[in-house]
């Protein structure tokens, strides 16, 4: 979340399109109804499915699963059509007055430099702006120039008119035009709507561009930065974003550094190329820091050993010869026979990744399986013949798989990230059941093996595990302390303020924050985002102050927030030109007091910057604004386009009818067996979507007695018109089938779920909730993602989870 | 005198007779314990925890038994919103709600175990052995398919047949030095929940 859950309380007008807050994350929900008591907030809901936020909106909207990109490409047209944008935010702070290159271009679906043997735009060179002799982008604040971002913007958009646009996504056009109207009133200055998104925009193979698209509307609406607006994604763990911000990614390393490409041999090339210079006179680009970020992580894991002469051991990170190898990728290398060894630490991948005939065949050709878990998951039971619901041949499976019994969020002291990027500590209440251990004491125990072994047999490459820095004051078991203090970082050697040569911090004490990170092996830390978490003044995180002086929920005594405590990101746009909150009453921030920058939340900015220096709010981009035109950045091109899934229930694109290229994302990778593996409407003619119920959370709960006692039993969900179409009636079982397999499971015949008019057909939606399997206390059921395709997002490689087509028939 | 409540009010009748009773010293001693229940909390230790499933956050207090002593184990009696907290305000979800039937799954973990190659079977082994094993089988696969350099001699020290699946709820400290000893042994078939 660019803001935070209690700061939703602030809006103007909220849309949840692409997740079910009132049913996955209730709790947090609670700031919606606070949000229209407060503010006369109203509640826009689009969604395929009349869901349980629905059932409380003042508006709802049905839409065609997998069409969100063509409902918001046609918002920005009508934003742009009817001016009802934000004019001084947009000119101020986007990219809309920026030159682009000669030869970009856009024809029938594909942008230039196609390669459709690659699948892929290999030369992105085109997409960029245009430079001047200094190095600096060009700009026309008069938006005339005709390649400037607007004018592009404008142009792309303009083929989503409301026809073409309901056509597509299925959505009546007065009920469409209703939601963008009410939307467009929140391009007043002063005036805010928050975007509350989830798995249903991320699980597509356009999912990237779908969030994307959600942030042009908001910024052209002038609601980034602002208190009650901001792109909202509901994350669906209590701690994936920390582990994302720790960097447990194939490509990250801690705070969203990034592992160097094998080309990169050179450790200078490798930071000059991540220091961004401005591309704009007085602009902060933040990221010109690079280095004394990537220097403290690295004394952080390696200690003395990582030095000005090794590079501070540049040569022990992996170097990457592809982009990443993420889960999809690594599931096919496995089914190819090319892993050995795979370790799921709390994660249970046959349940939750796609094709599950696939990965339980790939898990089969696993030398060793190593799961560290609290319960007993089903991907620990692959190889275990479960009748209907697992049916393979034991004796066959190979595979060796140890099972570790680990402690549960009860038994350890810790701190989670939530979605709104709070660093909350937790405390230790009870000791594990029997001999589970944490996962701190199961690492230590694997890596100090392993050390010993390499120093007693040697073996291929061992220097980075020789030279790790583990002075753990307990080796076999560091503390949650110790490792809080070493993520947030501490000086090395005395550090002085660069420019007055005061000193900052002495040798040894933990660090303010990453501001007194330095590039020359002086200060370590582990997680350069994370740095203010634990100082000198003790465990941040561990705070509890919930005052709220200022009235506007910020609550900065509450926890710690990454980064330096900060709650609103970009929080410099919540105030005009001049450093004035555009809404002084309501929407007061951050502001200019004359001589610095301050106010209810902890400036996103140079603090002393005054606004007549013209520094722009985005400091993390070289440009300082924020971008409508994404340059190289994404895979599939600048702008977002409407692309069908992958599995499409009308065939083709009616964007582009005739360009088989341009059907589904042309820059989604897809492995050559899982091709064949698609259905096509012929056999498959009903588009399905998964997810979660409030009673359930994942395939955990099915091992809670009370929450079974709740949903016991898997069912799906059909509507009413369908359902009679098929003679299916409410409580018969019904078998759900897609190319990959079928789920049998009680049929809910719902009023909830209308059929919808697309491209001169009419298109069913089932309904496919996610929660069973063959182990746990509720009955058994069927993994749903036997039924989903395996095929991923062109950036994330996140599964198209909520989009795929089935047939459905009596059981 | 060996009776219950019930009976005692039977042998007596009411009212009158049984203040009687009472005075000669035959009211029985637990009198009020099947009217009045003990408050469980009593005497319970109160643990702040944060609730491990969606991303809200919700702050938990954890209710344990236990006399607090170091030797002592506590037991999870009962969980509750923590009402102090900012975004929940002691509210918890369905989800939240039957924590406390996760920490007491009979489906809990509780000792190392290893299913052999082509066995129907778990079978219970000790923590040494268990990662033993695995440290052994992790060096084999790593000296046998690491690759120092690719095909154009350059320095890429990177591991790939062996690949590691971190979690969605594990604490940022377990991240954190999962990340430190899974990239100092060059894999990078390495993600966390937050790809899918």
């Amino acid at each position: 979340m660019t803001n935070h859950w209690s700061d939703i309380q602030n809006a103007d007008l909220v849309l949840i399109m692409g997740g079910n807050a009132a049913e996955a994350h209730p709790c947090g929900f609670k700031w919606v109804t606070e949000a229209k008591a407060r503010n006369k907030a109203r509640l826009v809901v689009v969604d395929p499915r009349f869901t349980r936020s629905a059932s409380v909106a003042d508006l709802y909207a049905p839409i065609r699963t997998g069409t969100d990109i063509a409902f918001l490409g046609g918002l920005i047209n009508y934003l742009l059509e009817n001016d009802k944008i934000q004019h001084e935010y947009v000119v101020n702070y986007t990219d809309v007055a920026f030159i682009v290159k000669e030869g970009f271009g856009f024809e029938d679906g594909l942008f230039n430099g196609y390669d459709a043997d690659k699948r892929s735009y290999p030369d992105k060179t085109a997409w960029g702006y245009e430079l001047d002799e200094d190095g600096f982008a060009r700009v026309d604040k008069s938006l005339s120039h005709p390649r400037c971002v607007y004018n592009l913007l404008k142009q792309h958009y303009s083929r989503y008119t409301p026809e073409v646009v309901s056509n597509i996504c299925g959505t009546p056009q007065d009920r469409m035009l209703q939601v963008w109207e009410a939307i467009a009133e929140t391009s007043a200055p002063g005036k805010a709507m928050t975007v509350m998104y989830a798995l249903g925009w991320t699980q597509h193979s356009t999912g990237s561009q779908m969030i994307r698209t959600g942030a042009m509307v908001q910024l052209l609406l002038g609601n980034i930065g602002m208190p009650g607006g901001g792109m909202n994604a509901l994350r669906g763990h209590s701690n994936i974003q920390g582990l994302t911000d720790l960097g447990l990614l194939s490509n990250l390393l801690p705070g969203y550094l990034t592992l160097p490409l094998e080309a990169e041999q050179d450790y200078a090339a490798y930071i000059a190329k991540r220091t961004a210079k401005p591309l704009r006179p007085g602009q902060l680009s933040y990221w010109q820091h690079y280095e004394k970020f990537h220097v403290s992580l690295m004394k952080a894991w390696y200690g003395k050993n990582a030095t000005a002469e090794n590079n501070w051991g540049y040569d022990w990170l992996p170097k990457l010869d592809i982009p990443g190898y993420d889960v999809l990728k690594v599931f096919d290398m496995m089914y190819q026979g090319q892993v050995n060894g795979y370790f799921c630490q709390g994660f249970n991948p046959i349940a939750s990744f796609p094709n599950k005939a696939k990965v339980s065949a790939a898990l089969a050709k696993l030398k060793y399986l190593v799961i560290m878990d609290p319960l007993a998951t089903e991907t620990s039971e692959f190889w275990r013949n479960a009748g209907e619901y697992n049916d393979v041949d034991t004796a066959a499976i190979q595979t060796t798989v140890f099972r570790l019994p680990t402690s549960c969020f009860a038994e350890e002291n810790g701190s989670l990230v939530n979605s709104g990027r709070w660093l909350q500590w937790h405390w230790k209440a009870a000791e594990p059941p029997g001999q589970a251990q944490t996962d701190v004491v199961i690492m230590g125990g694997l890596f100090h093996r392993l050390r010993e072994l390499y120093r007693k047999e040697g073996g291929a490459y061992a220097e980075p595990l020789l030279n790790i820095d583990w002075a753990y004051r307990q080796p076999e078991e560091p503390t949650a302390e110790e490792i809080a203090q070493e993520y947030n970082g501490k000086a090395l050697g005395d550090v002085f303020d660069l420019q007055s040569g005061a000193q900052l911090a002495k040798a040894g004490e933990q660090l303010s924050g990453f501001g007194l990170l330095r590039a020359d092996g002086s200060t370590s830390c582990g997680c350069w985002i994370f740095s203010g978490s634990w100082t000198q003044a003790g465990n941040q995180m561990a705070r509890r102050d919930n005052a709220d002086p200022y009235g506007m929920g910020q609550t900065l005594g509450w926890a710690w927030s990454w980064p330096a405590n900060r709650r609103i990101l970009y929080n410099r746009a919540s105030a005009d030109p001049a450093g004035n909150p555009w809404n002084p009453e309501k929407k007061r921030l951050v502001w200019w007091d004359g001589g610095k920058w301050g106010g209810t939340d902890v400036p996103d900015f140079k603090v002393d910057s005054p606004p007549a220096d013209g520094m722009n709010p985005f400091i993390m981009n070289p440009e300082g604004v924020a971008r409508l035109f994404a340059i190289d950045k994404m895979n599939e091109g600048p702008f977002p386009e409407h692309y069908e899934p992958f599995e499409t229930p009308i065939g083709r694109n009616p964007m582009h009818p005739d360009n088989p290229q341009a059907i589904s994302n042309p820059a989604a990778r897809v492995f050559k067996n899982d091709m064949e593996l698609f259905g096509t409407a012929k056999e498959f003619p009903y588009a399905a979507t998964t997810y979660r119920l409030t009673e359930h959370f994942h395939f955990w709960t099915k091992h809670c007695r009370l929450n079974a006692i709740t949903q016991p039993e898997q069912f799906v969900e059909i509507g009413e018109v369908l359902a009679n179409e098929l003679g299916i009636k409410a409580g018969e079982r019904v078998k759900v089938s897609s190319n990959r397999g079928y789920i049998k499971a009680v049929a809910v015949v719902t009023k909830r779920i209308k059929p919808l008019t697309v491209d001169g057909q009419t298109v069913h939606h089932i309904g496919i909730p996610l929660h069973w399997g063959f182990a746990g206390v509720a009955r058994n059921g069927y993994l749903t993602n036997t039924l989903t395709p395996f095929v991923g997002d062109a950036n994330t490689q996140t599964p198209e989870f909520k989009s795929f087509l089935v047939n459905v028939e009596k059981a | 005198m060996d009776m219950n409540r019930r009976q005692f009010f039977k042998v007596c009748g009411v009212g009158l007779g049984a203040s009687s009773m009472a005075a000669l010293g035959m009211a029985p001693p637990t009198a009020y314990a099947e009217s009045i229940r003990h408050f469980k909390l009593t005497n319970t230790r109160e643990t702040r925890n944060t609730c491990p499933y969606c991303s809200v956050g919700c702050g938990l207090i954890l209710y344990s038994q236990g006399s607090g002593g170091k030797n002592v184990a506590q037991n999870i009696i009962h969980i509750e919103g923590d009402s102090d907290h900012p975004v929940n305000r002691g509210t918890l979800c369905p989800k939240g709600a039957g924590l406390l039937d996760f920490i007491h799954s009979p489906n809990r973990l509780t000792h190392p175990e290893v299913r052999e190659a082509g066995s129907n079977e778990w079978k219970r082994i000790e923590w040494s052995e268990a990662l033993d094993r695995i440290a052994r089988l992790m060096k084999d696969d790593r000296d046998a398919n690491f690759i120092e350099r690719n095909d154009k001699g350059q320095t890429v020290n990177r591991w790939l047949s062996t690949g590691f699946l971190a979690a969605s709820a594990s604490s940022n400290e377990a991240g954190y030095i999962t990340h430190k000893v899974v990239r100092s042994l060059g894999m990078l078939g390495f993600d966390n929940q937050a790809r899918v």
